[in-house]
């Protein structure tokens, strides 16, 4: 199970090939969420709600486009033997995982960077804290959604079960975390749930800084929350990534 | 050596069910042999058993001197899945330049790694094609060069051992010639292959034969000796005969 950065690094750059030959799937996962956020500007008429919500609504898109993706692809990788015959060739299981992470992290960096940007300069969203810093949870999230996808691809049997698992696995962490209710409102048991999914601490990160000038501590706690969330999820994949089958 | 595949009292379980009972058989080194056999007697769960992917093994399974399905086996063995495993949205060089990589050729090697598999099967005028856009048999052959890439830092470090799951089916019968020359001559140069195929009549072209009927099997010999055995003109009266001869068999038992 040692990691060899030069298997990682060609599934990486195999899996953007991929995507690069899919232009209009590319355009869809960067265009589609900053028309989103511009339709929350124009539906919140009020300047002072869009500051409030965008930040959080911000790191959601990222975490459902790539956790649809990498479902959607590690599904395909497992259907049609190409999995096989990595596993049958000298891979570890980690390389081909990290080369996912690599691959898709990269797109949600650039994602992250260009809905950050249109927000803040395109569509004025102000928040009191670094903008730097809504990009650092973005990314993470996204992140976040591939460690979730690969997960979740073991338990699907077809590209109908894994976008079906969206909604089951992405939505209530939604709900769940301070999107529509403050986590603090919440009654104890669900707020004791809302406190066990990674989610919630992505949108608490956003929401620091949004309303706080210097986020500090509870910030970067936050962010090791979700990275150790991450880390755990990969793991998890590893594990679901079985050489030998029935 | 001079024994690549070992079986003793190999058997696997799917689903509850025996696919392979008690398989007892020897592949010689440098051998090309047929693994033929009906649809659905335990060809694929055989060849998934000894590239070390297939679950729920039991009995002795010995490949290239080592367990099959040790770590260290991975390198030497090169495997084709009867679908073609490709990636349907990379050119066929893009889809062999990355099964290079996982081979562990250095990066200023696996084009000209991919280029060479590329031609052994032919398809050197559809390298920058995406393999979805090929025809069946393309496709599969873009799944066979995979397999014949070599490994190592080089890239010159050829598979000890083929394992080809119906690598011809579907393919055009002049294309099919061609490939079993070039098994024959992978075999003649020291490889050992090993093709599956329902197809009777391409047993002629192997050196040894395995056939496989409902996961047991009935037949681990040369073409010609099995011939004179069962006193058949060919490789597919051969097998009927040994089917009724199992039967007959069989029912004297009361089974």
């Amino acid at each position: 199970m040692l990691l060899n950065p030069p298997v990682a690094f060609a599934t990486a750059h195999r899996v953007l090939t991929q995507l690069r030959h899919d232009p209009r799937s590319l355009a869809l996962m960067i265009v589609v969420p900053c028309v989103l956020q511009a339709l929350l500007a124009w539906v919140f008429d009020d300047k002072t709600t869009f500051d409030r919500v965008g930040p959080s609504l911000l790191g959601t898109f990222p975490l459902i486009v790539m956790f649809l993706i990498t479902a959607v692809t590690t599904l395909r990788e497992r259907r049609s033997g190409t999995l096989e015959r990595l596993l049958a060739m000298p891979a570890a299981k980690l390389d081909l995982l990290a080369g996912y992470a690599l691959a898709f992290g990269a797109v949600a960096v650039v994602q992250a960077v260009v809905v950050t940007s249109v927000s803040v300069w395109g569509l004025g969203m102000k928040t009191a804290g670094p903008v730097w810093l809504l990009g650092v949870v973005a990314v993470l999230d996204g992140v976040l959604g591939t460690a979730l996808g690969l997960f979740v691809s073991a338990f699907a049997a077809t590209e109908f079960q894994a976008v079906q698992f969206m909604p089951a696995f992405v939505f209530p962490q939604f709900l769940l975390g301070g999107l529509l209710v403050p986590r603090d409102q919440m009654n104890g048991v669900l707020r004791a749930v809302s406190d066990a999914l990674p989610v919630s601490y992505a949108i608490d990160g956003m929401q620091r800084v949004a309303a706080e000038a210097h986020p500090a501590g509870l910030y970067w706690r936050d962010i090791g929350v979700l990275t150790g969330c991450i880390l755990l999820a990969l793991l998890l994949g590893a594990a679901t990534l079985r050489r030998r089958t029935p | 050596m001079n024994i690549a595949v070992e079986a003793r009292g190999l058997g696997v379980e799917r689903g509850g069910r025996s696919v392979l009972r008690e398989l007892d058989f020897a592949v010689p080194a440098g051998s090309l042999t047929g693994l033929l056999g009906p649809s659905g007697c335990g060809k694929t769960t055989l060849m998934r058993a000894l590239v070390g992917v297939q679950a729920r093994v039991s009995g002795g399974l010995t490949v290239l001197g080592a367990p099959a399905g040790a770590a260290a086996l991975r390198s030497r063995i090169g495997y084709v899945t009867q679908d073609p495993a490709v990636y349907g949205d990379l050119t066929v060089r893009e889809n062999l330049r990355y099964f290079a990589a996982v081979r562990g050729v250095r990066r200023g090697r696996r084009r000209a790694a991919a280029d060479r598999a590329i031609a052994e099967v032919d398809l050197g005028d559809h390298a920058d094609a995406l393999a979805r856009d090929l025809s069946g048999g393309q496709h599969s052959r873009v799944s066979l060069a995979a397999a014949l890439l070599g490994g190592g830092p080089a890239g010159t470090d050829r598979p000890e051992l083929l394992v080809l799951d119906e690598p011809t089916v579907g393919l055009d019968p002049v294309l099919r010639r061609d490939l079993w020359g070039h098994f024959g001559r992978l075999a003649a140069a020291g490889a050992t292959v090993l093709v599956s195929s329902h197809v009777m009549d391409e047993a002629e072209r192997c050196q040894r034969l395995l056939l496989l009927r409902d996961g047991r099997l009935l037949a681990d010999e040369e073409p010609a000796a099995l011939l004179r055995r069962t006193g058949a003109p060919d490789v597919e009266a051969a097998f009927l005969h040994l089917v009724d001869e199992a039967a007959a068999g069989g029912s004297r038992t009361g089974e």
